[in-house]
Order: C-alpha cells, then structure tokens, then sequence
C-alpha cells in the first residue's frame, strides 16, 4: 500500500445511551492524524436510534458520517451487519478502516477482512504512517515481543485499542450526515435470543480513567472490597489479573490482561499482583502504574511509576483513607 | 442427527505462554520469536475449544477430530490431546508450514481446504485467538471461506434441535446466541479448562486413527500473503519506579497518597 491517499473509515460503536464510546472518538482523532487533508476521516454509524450519536461524530472530526438507521442493526449481529459494511466499503473503497479492538471490531474485521479480501491487524497498540504505507504495531507472544507490520491489500483493516487516538474536541457543526440507502438482509443464520448483563458495574473497565485491580495476593473474595471502595472513590473501576478470576473471586468481566481485557486508564493501581507478562500486556499502555505488592522483587515494580513495598492489607486502609482526606480538602 | 455429531476442533501448537518472559526471545533480524526451555503446547483458549467439544460429544454422542497445522509439530501434544477426548486426528504438516512466515490468510486457506477433504462436520471449533499472534483471525477465516456462519467468544456450547446455542461473552456480560448447523464457534477461557487425560487413555489414543497431509495434497496454491511481519522487537515496558519510604505500611499507603496528589495523579 502507497501513502494515504484515500479516506479513512471509523466503524463507530454507540453506547446504551446513544452516545459514540471514547474509543469511537479516539479512532477519529487518530485517523486526523492519519489522513490526508484532502479524503479525510468518516465514520460508518450501524444501529437504532443513532441520530444523536451521528451529529457528535460529525463534530468530533468526522468530515461525513455514514449512517444507517434501522431497528435490526441492534442488538449487534454478524450475519446482518457483515453483507451490509461489505457492499459499503466495496462501494466506497476507502483506504483503511479503523474499529475498536472490542467484541464487536474483534468479531466484525475478521469477517470483512475475508470477504474483502484484505489484510487485517487486530489489536494494535500504534498506527503510524510511514514512508511507504502505514505501520501497525501489535503485541504478540502473550506481550513478549512487539510486531511492526503492513498490510499489502489496496484495503487495510485494524482493530486499535484504546488510547492509541486522542479524541478530537468537539467544534461547530463539523462533517456532513449522509443516510445510507442500504436494506438488511432478511434472513440470518444466526439469531440473538437473549442478554444479560452480569453486574452493574459503576463504570466500564475498558473506558475508566482509573483502574484498581487485585492479584493472586488479594487471597480471596474479601480483599476485592477494599479495591471496589477505593475504585469508587476515584471514579474507577476494578480489574483483576488471572488467578483472582479463576479462584472465583472476581468476575470474568473483570480480568484485566491480553486475553481479557485490555485498559490504558491515565491511572492503573495494581495491588498483589506480580507482574505475568500476559497482564502486563494488558495494561502497560496506562498513564501511571502504581503497584503495591509485598515482595520488592516482583516484576511490577520495574514496570511502575510508583510504588510501596507492604502488604495491602496495611498499607491500602492508610491510602484509601488518606485520598478520602484529600479529596475532601 | 442419526450418525451423532462429528465434532472438528482447530488446534494450533504454540509455545507454552504461561512461560516466565525470559523464554521468549525476541530475534529482531530474523523476525521471529524463539521459545527456550519450555515446551509446545496446544494453544490455550484451542483446548477450551476441545473440553467444549468433548462436552458435547457426552451429551450428544458423536466423534471429535483435532485439526493442527504446522512444522514439527510435537506429537507428544498431540498425543495428550487426543488422549483427553477425541477420536482421531489430522495433522497437515510440512517444513514450509513455518508460522512465523504464515499469514492467517495462508493458514485459513489450508485449514479450509484440509476441511473439505475430510467427512462432513457439523460443528467447527477453535480458540478465540492463539497466544502467539494474539490475532483471533483464522476461525473466522475459515469460516467464511467454507460459507459457514461462525460465532465468536463462546462460554458455553450446547448444541439443541439441530442448532448451536452459545453463550457468547461480552463486555459487560454475555448473549445467548442459535446458529443454525454446520456452524463454527470460537471458544473463550470461561468454558473452563481441558480435562487431564489418564495414562491409560495416552496409551490408548496411540491407536487411535492419525493421518498426516503434506499442503500439495490439498490441491490448493499457498494464497499470497495480506499482511507482512516487518519489525520485531522485545516489548519496552521498564519504567522508573519511585518506590516510597516510610517506617510502617500504614505510612507508606499515607505518602503514597500524597505523593499522587503532588505529582497530579490524584
């Protein structure tokens, strides 16, 4: 693939209400970056009830908002979305397409990526242009080694994480709403019956600003409260690493690492946990890691910005009582 | 269904990611990762997919054949696998099958074509991603080159009426999805762990049916690469870390907090 020298398509996800998610408006802000300053950035809106959704992209960087309005694109379903983003994009051709590196984009671009024939990095950490095309950038190896790749196809496909874009301030009016003139296919081999939603958690892990989470030195379900007090008390929520997850004592929504979930808060407090490379490679990316972990050997340590050697269960009531002070100053 | 489920599970041998960081090296001008002192074992979320399928296979009778593709690849893993549930396997294999050179167009192709050679399936399974790409692209892959409808991230496979009913996890919980049969599922670590086989049943799985294809069997050319591997390199993720100083735990947690507030991370 040459330069840019075509449009870049964000695939934007939409909240429960109605709102684009951060990492929708992140992957506009790094398209800007990557785009010509003629072709520009556009976002592709699928679902029900979009309108609102539609104008912030628009505002948020997006030159033209794609969008489809209708009742069956929700809840989310392969089998009706896939022919509809195919005959799209084959349509408009653009030069790469950008979704979050979520459920949806981890189910979606694979899927595109065949029927489009064209390459595809998923879970990208960094995507740079360079002399020569694009460079993606993606862990591999559980997080031990970094890839650089290129994509060969006229058509380039990547899911990024979040914080890799920086979201655009809003501005005026922005981009142009185009309606799309695209029908559904009627039937699909696949049909979604139910959803359940495990807890109500305060905030998504995925889009908080900071993150508290427990490893195998929590020693069971009764340490995570501490965790779940202090998230609350900063507006975060709470992660976990492995151990934790399988022993039962936090959910698996909670699990914090490549095979789980991947966060870049601005603020990652880990506490008891030693530092697997496979968590690592799930939250290196934060702003600012504070560890707190008894042994002075663990790995997290070298890997933190700050950090105190002691057992939480000392050292994380004094905290959490202290930030309380703060806060009430 | 009278002949009972045929059940195919795609499983990828990888390096074992639950080794400590220092085995992984990174060779930068090769390209390529090498694994020291630890060894092969089947891709993780890929033996999910196998307790899935054996699961199945209780409730509903049937057969699993394990599909692997790859180098050299380890009977022994192999051997384990079959050992824990399946009832044959199939291994394309050849020098050329390098995967740090394959793409997982390359990979879905042969996988596809590899499939189609065997008898009718019902049900395709596989992991989620593999742990050495990390990029979960080749099930769905696979999927649509043999034009069948897939779903992703399964916690739990059932099969009902003829149709796949899967627990499908998501961000904030999870959705019970039916697809209808032949179907392929991607399975996620929460279905739970790969039974351990018995001794007895590794001895027994030695003669179990094992066919071994070279890829100029398949009668398909190796598709031409989408996406190239141009650098690799060993993750930067040293930071420097201030660690706090104080004469109890209960101080340290104090100044830490204090700390944050000065440098404006509170």
């Amino acid at each position: 693939m040459g330069d840019i020298d075509r449009e870049i398509m964000v695939i934007a996800e939409i909240d429960e209400e109605g709102t684009p998610t951060r990492l929708t408006l992140e992957l506009l802000g790094l398209g800007r970056g990557l785009a010509p300053p003629e072709g520009g950035v556009s976002a592709l809106v699928l679902g029900s009830g979009v309108e609102k959704a539609c104008s912030e992209l628009a505002s948020r960087g997006a030159e033209r908002v794609f969008f489809l309005d209708r009742p069956e694109l929700t809840p989310y379903n392969p089998e009706v979305w896939t022919p509809l983003l195919e005959a799209f994009l084959r349509e408009r051709s653009p030069a790469l397409v950008l979704a979050g590196h979520t459920p949806l984009g981890q189910d979606l671009l694979p899927r595109l990526a065949f029927s489009l024939e064209a390459g595809l990095v998923t879970d990208c950490v960094g995507v740079r242009a360079r002399e020569g095309g694009l460079l993606f950038t993606k862990p591999v190896y559980g997080g031990n080694a970094l890839a650089g790749m290129r994509i060969t196809t006229p058509l380039a496909l990547a899911t990024v994480r979040a914080r890799v874009g920086e979201a655009l301030p809003a501005s005026g009016p922005g981009g142009e709403l185009l309606p799309l003139d695209l029908d559904p296919p009627a039937e699909a081999g696949m049909a979604v019956r139910e959803r359940h939603r495990l807890e109500a958690s305060e905030c998504p892990l995925e889009e908080a600003r900071v993150v508290v989470s427990g490893g195998r030195g929590m020693g069971g379900e009764e340490g995570f409260k501490i965790l779940r007090e202090l998230a609350r008390l900063l507006g975060g929520a709470v992660g976990a690493s492995r151990p934790p997850v399988d022993a039962g004592w936090a959910p698996t929504t909670c699990q914090v690492g490549i095979t789980g979930k991947v966060v870049a808060p601005d603020l990652y407090i880990a506490v008891a946990i030693s530092g697997s490379s496979q968590h690592l490679s799930g939250m290196g990316d934060s702003g600012k890691i504070v560890a707190i972990n008894r042994d002075p050997e663990a790995y997290i340590f070298q890997v933190s910005d700050y950090g105190v050697v002691g057992d939480w269960r000392e050292v994380l009531p004094a905290f959490l009582s202290k930030v309380k002070e703060l806060a009430a100053e | 269904m009278k002949r009972g489920m045929h059940i195919v599970v795609l499983a990828k041998v990888v390096p074992d990611p639950e080794g400590p960081p220092s085995s992984f090296e990174v060779d930068p001008a090769g390209r390529r990762v090498v694994a020291r002192g630890i060894p092969p074992v089947i891709n993780p979320f890929d033996e999910n997919a196998l307790e899935a399928a054996i699961r199945i296979k209780e409730r509903a009778r049937g057969t699993i054949t394990l599909l692997s593709l790859g180098r050299n690849l380890s009977r022994a893993v192999i051997l384990k696998a079959v050992a824990s549930g399946a009832d044959a396997s199939v291994l394309v294999e050849d020098d050329s099958l390098d995967q740090a050179l394959l793409d997982s167009r390359a990979t879905a192709a042969l996988l596809a074509a590899a499939l189609r050679s065997l008898e009718p399936f019902d049900l395709l399974l596989c992991g989620r991603q593999a742990s050495d790409s990390n990029a979960g692209v080749v099930g769905l892959g696979v999927a649509r080159i043999l034009g069948l409808p897939a779903v992703t991230f399964a916690q739990r496979v059932e099969v009902e009426n003829g149709k796949v009913v899967v627990e499908r996890v998501l961000s904030e919980g999870y959705e019970v999805v039916e697809c209808s049969l032949p179907a392929l599922v991607t399975v996620s670590g929460e279905v739970g762990d790969l039974r351990y086989p018995s001794l007895q049943a590794i001895r027994a799985a030695k003669e179990l049916p094992q066919r071994v294809m070279k890829p100029q069997e398949l009668g398909i050319d190796l598709p031409s690469p989408w996406v190239e591997t141009v650098s690799l390199e060993p993750p930067r993720r040293e930071r420097r870390c201030r660690l706090v100083e104080a004469d109890s735990p209960a101080e340290a947690g104090e100044k830490l907090a204090l700390l944050l507030r000065e440098e404006k991370v509170l």
